[in-house]
Formats: C-alpha cells, structure tokens, sequence
C-alpha cells in the first residue's frame, strides 16, 4: 500500500479577542495574511506546529491544520472555505477583504 | 406584552455579571478554552469563521418598538450596522468583540433581553406563530403559554445538559405557521368536546441530517397539565436520549428507536408521579403572564382612505395584495414586511431599517413587532387607513417589496458566508435566485412558492419543508447544490424529496428556472400553485426539466 505523499499545510485559528482568521508565522506569531504564514512541508513538523498552537490559548482559538499551496506570494489555501476565511463574506465588503 | 418582574430581571442581571466575570478570565488567561466554551455557548456566543457571534432570543418573536431601537443601537455601537433575522425568531450580530459582548448582554438586559439559551444542549428559544394575537384563523393567543415555558425552561436545573439542543414550537391557530412538525416538540392549542383549551402535543419532528415529521404523542393536554407534561417528555428524553453519538442524539432519533408507544408510555407514567408535585403554582403564573398579553383596544377609524389608495395607487394595492394578511379585527390588517429585496441578503435589516420599523410599531402599531421564521418582520395590527402612510414609509427605506410567500421570499440560513458549520454558501444563491426573476417579471404569475435554502445538512435554512429546498455540500472540494421537492412546513408537513445529482453553484438558478418553467408548463390554472402541480404528477415532469441529457438519453 502506497501513502498519499504528505499534502502542504498552515495551522490556522481565530483570534481569541475578535474572532478574525488568523495563520502561524515560523516565528511563532499569529498573521492575518495568510501569505505570511508558514507552510509547512513535513508531517511530523505539522503536527509538532499544531502542538505550539494549541499551548497558544491565550491569542487564539481552535487552531487546526489544513491544506494549503506554495505560491509566489505566500502560502495559498487550496480550499474554498480557507479562501472565503481569507477573504470575508460574499454579501458585504465586510472582513478582510475590506482591510480590517 | 409581557414585562420582566423584579426575579426575572435579578436573574438576566446576574447572568450578565456572571458572563463579565468569566470573558475577564478567558481574557487573562485563567480559564482555557474548552473551560469557557460551554460558558459563552450558554450565553448564546459563537466563534464562526471570520468573528464571533452573538445570538439573542426574540422569545416567540415579539418585540416592542423599545426593544428594536435598542437591537438597531447595538448593531450601530458594537457590529456592523446590521442584524440578521433568523429561522427561529432570534436575531444574530456577526461582528461583536469578544470583551465588548458583556457590555451588549448588558444593553440586553435594559430591555429585557437576553441570549440565554440560544445554543448549548438545552430547551431553546421557545417560538410561536408569529400571527399571534392577531390572526382571523386563531383559536387561541399562544404567547402567554410560550411565555410560561420561557420562565420555566429557562435555567431549568434539570435540563440545562441535554443529550442535544431541544426546540418548542406554539401555535394557537389550525393553520400551522409555526412549523410545530418539524420540532422537538410541537404544540398546537386546541379544544376538547367539552370546549375547554388545551393540546395536541407532537413530539419528535425535526429537520437537520435525519429529517422527520413529529408525531402526536397526546391528542389533549389540558393547559393545568402542559408544563408537568412537558417535564415528562424533557425527562424521558433525559434518561432515554442518546448521548453516545452526537447524530442520534435529538429526540427524533429516541421516538424513532424505540418506538412512539414506548415513549408515550414512558411518559405517562412519569407525568402520572410528578404531577401532583405541582401544586398549582403555575397557573397562577400563567393567569399573571396572559394579563400582559391582553389585546389592544383596536381603533375606529373607517376604510374609506384605504379603499380609496388602493382604487388609485397600483403599486400600493400589489403590495396589500401579497404583504398583508387577514386580521381577527376587519378594520385591521397584518402587515408582512418583507425583509427579502430582491438581491439582498434574506433577513438582514440595516440599523435604520430597524429604527423604521420600530417608530411604525410605535406610532401606527400598536407598539408591537414580530420576527417570523420566513425572515421577515411582522407589523401585527395595523389599523387599514394606515396602511398608506405605512407603505410609503417601508418604500423610502427599501422596505417595501412586494412579494411575500412568492419565489423571491426565499429562507436562506448563513452558510459558509459566515458559519463554522456550513459545507457552501447559502446568502448568494438566494440572492441569484431572486435577483434573476426579478428580470424575469415572472413571480407574480408563478404565485405561492417557497425556496428555502441550508449551507449544509443541519438545514437551519430548512430545506427539507420549502416547496423547493436547496441543500449545499462539498462535493471533492466544490460547491455543490442538491434539490429537494414537494417539502412543506404546515400543518400538512412534507419532507421533500431529493430529486438526483446536484448542481456546482453556476448551474443552480438555471435549474431553478427549468423547475419553475416545468410548473408553468404542466400547472392546470392559474390558481393551481407549484405544491399542487407537484402533488398532482409527482417527480416525473420537474425530474425531466432538470436532468434533460438524462431524459433524453432514455428516450433513444
């Protein structure tokens, strides 16, 4: 039995004060730029990353791994619900994409 | 209305306080999150995807025009200038800061509000028909009995740690508009031989992943007996209830395992031994609670001026024709005010809309306010030489659209917009839907239909009763929209069935538009609406308008 090769990855959360997406730095800070978060290209780190975030209580909230691409601006979620953390709501410039 | 006493307003006040204190520890670190999480969810506040949330209880859907100010207050002070109306009658603000939800408990509870009780595994916001006091149809006002289940669900100690939430519908009138089926327990106020008022208690309905239609567990409940019977089910259920596996866990699944006999006897028995522990205490309450509920002295005023605007103004007399509905009073009206512009987010209304609102109650009804499950806002008694001056009030601040139970008053829940939960979206596709037979010019012609839309399989946007339901999953990494057809939430309650295939999100309003133009087709008159035609011919003609490649493939 062949593993599924190990798929990129960033942990991501909420910010515990207003509740805004947020991703993990390599320098163990919190961004709200996805772009600037770490991706993370070995399982044993991911897991190791996951660890630090969940010992993270007192910034954020619920931090979980999830897929994410290389691109030249950053890591990229490969997903539409990490897109749409990303962006905002679809019915109001609201969120992120409004600059907040 | 009804109007807090010293108890109740001790009680959200120390709530409140409570709620302060322990947002202060999560903030400085003494309690963890999975220490504080059931705390904030008792308090109605949610962590979704972009912010918290904060949901606060419209008990029964009734508000007073203070009440509203103050909703529209917080949405300016604390959120984004908005609200969103919910299909339980609650309100949600999408962008509240952690450290600033004590200080909008607090503005809550100056006019008695709260959030208590909106999530968690207990009795949730008891809701109502949102007609009540008012409708032609009703038998009876069945607010104070969803009053008196307020105050007794609320901290009940037995019940605050449910196998799963628990949902209690009213009605007091025979045409269900409270979705009383559909609930965990639906009530619908009734008469026996001997004309003396009581219920018919339904148990076991609900929609969400394993939809079901309630079933009647007792066919007359006399009113001195409603709470200790209700404590019975709840009880029962307690015991009885699933807690091994969150999906089985909701009294559907108990009714449906062990069988609606074994339930009702279980419930028997335990009503037999605990109702003597009552003593009569609560229907003194209940006498206390419907005093508040008392109707208001309707004005006189004659129906020449509205006669008279609705011979001259056409877009006036669309308006009555699809947004009012018959009063108990005929000099009054229910007004529907449709919170449902076409291209706008169902059930969102701006601060000043909210403000609107609240000085028409005030000045021109009665001070009375309700929020519907459909997502709209309900002017309960309008005297019908006010409705002009109404009509152009709504029409300057976008309030006045005409189509109330028509293809655009569509029933979306947030979806992946805005809910953790959610598998897609929800908010645009109504907004498509609508948007797109606006141009059409067709939603009148089509008449009654209901489009009821769920961002995933937990159908806050109840999807399985709209006459159309659109249900949206992920399907390997894209958005995907299945169809059901036929559902209804009245008190003919259908769940709908699932046509085929779903739609990815580019392909759903044309196959809305094929369905609606297949109902044209096949409908025998005008007057026969898209449920009958489907009731009629079944799956089979709606079938072949959606999936065309496939109906053709089986004709070569």
């Amino acid at each position: 039995m062949t593993r599924r090769p190990f798929a990129p990855k960033v942990v991501a959360a909420n910010d515990l004060l207003d509740g805004d997406a947020v991703w993990l730095t390599e320098e163990d800070t919190w961004t709200r730029d996805m772009g600037e978060a770490e991706l993370i290209e070995d399982e044993a780190v991911a897991d190791d990353r996951l660890l630090f975030a969940l010992g993270q209580a007192n910034f954020v909230v619920g931090p979980y791994l999830v897929d994410a691409k290389a691109t030249p601006k950053g890591p990229a979620p490969t997903h539409f619900r990490e897109a749409f953390r990303m962006r905002g709501p679809s019915n109001y410039p609201h969120g992120k994409q409004a600059g907040e | 209305m009804y109007h807090y006493n010293d108890f109740d307003e001790a009680f959200v006040r120390e709530r409140v306080a409570q709620f302060r204190g322990q947002v202060e520890r999560r903030i400085d670190g003494s309690l963890t999150e999975d220490e504080f999480k059931p705390l904030r969810l008792m308090n109605g506040l949610y962590l979704q995807l972009h912010a918290y949330m904060l949901r606060v209880a419209i008990p029964y859907g009734t508000l007073n025009s203070r009440q509203m100010r103050q909703l529209a207050m917080i949405a300016d002070r604390w959120d984004k200038g908005y609200g969103h109306f919910t299909t339980r009658q609650n309100i949600q603000f999408n962008w509240p800061k952690l450290g600033e939800v004590p200080d909008i408990l607090e503005a809550l509870a100056d006019v008695e509000m709260h959030a208590i009780q909106t999530s968690g595994n207990t009795i949730r916001n008891v809701t109502a028909d949102h007609f009540a006091g008012a409708a032609a149809d009703e038998i009876a006002d069945p607010r104070p009995v969803a009053e008196l289940i307020r105050q007794w669900s609320t901290d009940h100690p037995e019940f605050q740690f449910l196998p799963r939430k628990f949902k209690i519908a009213v009605t007091g009138s025979p045409n269900d508009r409270a979705v009383t089926r559909a609930h965990d327990i639906g009530l619908r106020m009734v008469r026996n031989d001997a004309g003396e008022p009581g219920f018919e208690v339904i148990v076991g309905g609900g929609l969400g992943r394993t939809p079901m239609i309630g079933q009647v567990i007792r066919d007359f409940v006399a009113q001195q007996d409603l709470l200790p019977y209700l404590e019975a089910i709840v009880s029962v259920y307690n015991l009885l209830g699933r807690r091994d596996n969150k999906y089985k866990a909701r009294i559907k699944i108990t009714v449906a395992e062990n069988g609606i006999d074994e339930i009702r006897a279980r419930v028997e028995a335990q009503f037999e031994q605990s109702k003597a522990e009552w003593g009569g205490f609560d229907q003194e309450l209940l006498a206390r609670i419907e005093h508040s509920f008392a109707p208001p002295v309707f004005k006189r005023a004659g129906l020449e001026k509205f006669n008279a605007n609705l011979a001259a103004n056409g877009a006036f007399r669309a308006w009555c024709d699809t947004n009012l509905s018959e009063h108990r009073d005929p000099e009054h009206a229910i007004v529907t005010v449709s919170i449902k512009a076409h291209g706008a987010t169902p059930g969102d209304a701006s601060s000043t809309q909210m403000r609107v609102l609240a000085d028409l109650a005030e000045r021109l009804g009665y001070d009375e306010l309700r929020i519907s499950h459909e997502q709209n806002v309900i002017l309960p008694h309008v005297h019908k030489s006010d409705l002009p001056e109404i009509y152009a009030t709504l029409r300057d601040h976008g309030l006045a659209t005409a189509n109330v139970g028509l293809i655009s008053d569509i029933i979306a829940c947030p979806g992946m917009d805005y809910c953790a939960l959610a598998t897609a979206r929800s908010i645009p596709v109504a907004q498509e839907i609508a948007t797109r037979f606006d141009e059409l010019k067709l939603e009148h012609e089509i008449g009654p239909l209901k489009i009821k839309i769920s961002g995933c399989i937990n159908a806050c946007g109840h999807h399985h009763v709209g006459h159309i339901g659109i249900l949206g999953l992920d399907r390997a990494g894209v958005e995907n929209y299945q169809i059901t057809l036929g559902g209804d939430g009245t008190e003919t309650a259908t769940i709908g069935e699932r046509t085929g295939p779903g739609f990815p999100a580019d392909e759903i309003v044309p196959a809305v538009e094929r369905l609606v133009g297949a109902y044209l087709e096949h409908r025998k008159s005008e007057e026969e609406t898209f449920l009958q035609t489907y009731r009629r011919l079944g799956m089979d003609p709606f079938k072949a308008a959606l999936y065309p490649e496939k109906a053709q493939s089986r004709a070569a």
